[in-house]
């Protein structure tokens, strides 16, 4: 905090706070914030026009006109705007936060109704609307798989770009590449689902199978990895950049090539920043629902084949259940969610874990 | 993450003159008989640069990974352009003015104005909705809470961003659709009067519903970014102005919120381009109807992402390009909003750079 707090400076005491003599006594506060509900709620039921969620909501704007008229009176005007801007946001805090809790809590109350062995265990093949099994194990392969596939094409090539755009790229061409690293990063997931649909479903899988399109979870990594390649470089290029430029003058020193420098040096000292990103970046692909939709098709069975036919995965999953009539579907759906969600809040948490114990810091 | 803009952008570590003179001096050590150069010098016994080394070869490598993300992004623009033509040629309406979509029919009627209307309408909504409540959690984050409880705050925030889309659309259509039904009811009743509330109804699955999820999911992305900048404001322009005699609120008018400005205006377009993209929470939670209309409440709304999402499944060939080609506007407009946004961070950069 830049302030200087009274107990720095003993004596000197002289903040905005203070300096003023007359203070809106807490008393005054309460009385205001009593007045206004009260009010509100005599409006709100004397005219019928609504439920307690009126009486809050009108109650809390009415306190907070009372408090700058009262804090006006006693403070002054700077003084009562300051008061209701920071009222203001603290008010806009508690409105965020209700619906996030409610996020949460709705997830885990949900989601551990169908939390046992047999979700992870069973597929949705042969599940019909009267059942009540099913599981999402073919979905969790699919996730894993097609993660996994995504995480090999985009680390190599996220990492290597990152490289020359921090040790080689020079001039208009590497300012252009970075810049348009920053633009990929905000192409919608559908766009890069899309894309892959009619350039490798549409274009290229058919010259594998006898000239018929095909779903595939490779076609989904490919989605993914598109998605997932902006983010490393930006990582990446972060890392590599916090790099300290002695090491590398170092290792020249002492002859060593420039990609013996980068690969032997440069990279393992940036090792963990570059991990972190690569984990956030599986945690964001995992959760992708519509790029999978697009190009895998989704699939009630077990598929291990990743380049042969319809796959499933976490969120498609969640999405499919959600937009089943099945009255057991609800269930289904909340704790994939839920399961989707403990893996996606995981691989971030270790993330940030690892970000905190890596050495090279801003 | 990534969006900070980090002052030693523009200063490359390790430095260009350095590395290319040493990396073509570093050599095994090749015996001096084999250059044909007159010596310069005290490098004379050094090697001639090979014609093709690991050098080169890594180089080489890394430059196309590079250029592997244009190579992406323009390659996205072809395949859906070529995928889109077709369909559009046997499009039998105009696809920019109307509303409806049938390109699955034997007389391919499809348009984009009501789902590219309902796309910018539910991100603008959703924008006006989150941007003040957001900037007010940075603030309180950044500048009113006290460091124990605003690191713990900003952590979970950080972890509310990874958390997937899907889930945000099933707990809108399962969990938040009853109040805002209720509300909109509550709405309807006592200000149908104004256009934005009107109709008769059936409401719940309306453009409200969608755009507050929107806004809920674009929360955590515009707290996260406008917190980093609100921090980075110079401690001495905020004594200063405290200094001055400015109470708080003034101090962050006057100090923080000029400061942090570009930044705030760049994290929006990234939260504006990040709801204009968003699919699945919409394709849960909007009505699915194709007209233009700035009602709010009654049941309907549609967006782009979201048609794909839902229509994908019953296309054929000419749907598929016709869902290919709304794709494709859907890939300009965030394009330009991103462009947008990233030129606004560039600038700043610089700006940022040369003040130093």
């Amino acid at each position: 905090m830049s302030t200087m707090t009274q107990s720095d400076l003993p004596g000197v005491g002289m903040t905005p706070g203070n300096i003023r003599s007359k203070k809106l006594p807490l008393a005054m506060n309460l009385a205001v914030a009593v007045v206004a509900f009260g009010l509100a709620a005599a409006i709100v039921y004397g005219f019928g026009i609504g439920n307690w969620v009126l009486v809050v909501v009108l109650g809390w704007v009415l306190y907070l006109v009372g408090l700058l008229i009262a804090a006006s009176r006693v403070e002054g005007r700077r003084a009562a705007r300051n008061r209701a801007w920071r009222s203001l946001i603290y008010s806009a805090c508690i409105l965020a936060i209700l619906p996030l809790a409610s996020v949460v809590w709705t997830l885990i109350s949900k989601g551990v109704q169908r939390l046992d062995g047999d979700f992870f265990n069973s597929s949705m093949n042969n599940i019909g609307a009267r059942d009540p099994g099913g599981g999402a194990y073919h979905a969790i392969i699919g996730t894993i798989q097609q993660v996994g596939i995504a995480t090999i094409i985009a680390v190599p090539l996220g990492v290597l770009g990152a490289i020359y755009l921090v040790e080689y790229g020079r001039g208009r061409f590497a300012n252009t590449v970075r810049f348009f690293v920053d633009v990929m990063t905000g192409i919608p997931s559908i766009v890069a689902g899309l894309f892959i649909l009619s350039f490798w479903v549409l274009i290229v899988s058919p010259w594998f199978n006898n000239g018929e399109p095909r779903f595939s979870g490779f076609a989904a990594a490919l989605a993914l990895s598109v998605l997932m390649l902006p983010t490393i470089v930006r990582s990446t290029e972060e890392m590599l950049r916090l790099v300290p430029g002695p090491l590398r003058e170092g290792a020249y020193a002492l002859g060593v090539p420039q990609w013996k420098t980068i690969l032997k040096i440069v990279v393992p000292t940036a090792l963990p920043g570059i991990v972190t990103g690569v984990m956030l970046a599986i945690a964001r692909a995992a959760g992708e629902t519509a790029p999978v939709l697009l190009v895998a098709g989704g699939a009630a069975a077990i598929n291990f084949d990743p380049f042969n036919g319809n796959q499933s995965s976490l969120a498609l999953f969640v999405y499919q259940q959600a937009g089943d009539a099945s009255k057991y579907a609800p269930a289904r759906a909340w704790t994939a969610a839920l399961t989707l969600v403990a893996i996606v809040l995981i691989l971030t948490i270790a993330a940030k874990m690892l970000a905190r114990r890596n050495s090279l810091t801003r | 993450m990534g969006d900070n803009p980090s002052g030693s952008t523009n200063a490359p570590a390790g430095g260009p003159g350095v590395t290319g003179r040493h990396a073509r001096a570093a050599g095994n050590g090749v015996s001096p008989s084999s250059y044909d150069e007159p010596p310069i010098g005290g490098g004379g016994a050094l090697p001639k640069k090979a014609r093709f080394s690991m050098e080169t070869g890594f180089r080489g490598l890394s430059t196309s990974a590079g250029a592997m993300v244009l190579v992406i992004i323009v390659a996205i623009a072809i395949f859906l352009i070529a995928k889109a033509v077709p369909a559009l040629r046997a499009n039998t309406v105009n696809f920019f003015s109307y509303e409806q979509w049938f390109p699955n029919d034997a007389q391919p009627k499809f348009g984009i104005a009501a789902i590219a209307f309902g796309t910018v309408l539910s991100s603008v909504i959703a924008l006006i909705v989150a941007v003040p409540i957001a900037l007010g959690i940075a603030l309180f984050l950044s500048h009113y809470a006290p460091k124990r409880l605003a690191n713990p705050l900003g952590f979970s925030i950080d972890l509310l961003a990874a958390v997937p889309s899907v889930v945000f659309g099933l707990w809108g259509r399962d969990v938040f659709a009853q109040p805002v039904q209720d509300f909109s009811i509550w709405l309807n009743k006592y200000f149908s009067w104004i256009p934005l509330f009107g109709g008769d109804g059936p409401f719940g699955r309306s453009i409200m519903l969608g755009s507050l999820v929107l806004a809920i999911m674009v929360l955590p992305i515009i707290i996260s970014l406008s917190r980093e900048v609100f921090q980075q404001t110079p401690t001495a322009n905020e004594e200063a102005a405290l200094a001055l005699g400015a109470t708080k609120w003034e101090m962050i008018r006057t100090a923080v919120l000029p400061y942090g400005k570009p930044g705030v205006i760049a994290a929006v377009m990234l939260g504006l381009g990040r709801a204009l993209g968003e699919t699945i929470a919409l394709a849960m939670t909007l009505g699915t109807v194709f007209n233009i209309s700035f009602n709010l409440i009654q049941t309907g709304g549609n967006s782009i992402a979201a048609n794909i999402a839902n229509t994908f499944g019953e296309a054929n060939d000419t749907g598929r390009g016709a869902l290919i080609a709304s794709g494709l506007v859907l890939f300009a407009i965030t394009l330009v909003v991103n462009m947008a946004a990233r030129a606004i961070i560039y600038r700043r950069r610089e700006f940022r750079d040369a003040a130093a």
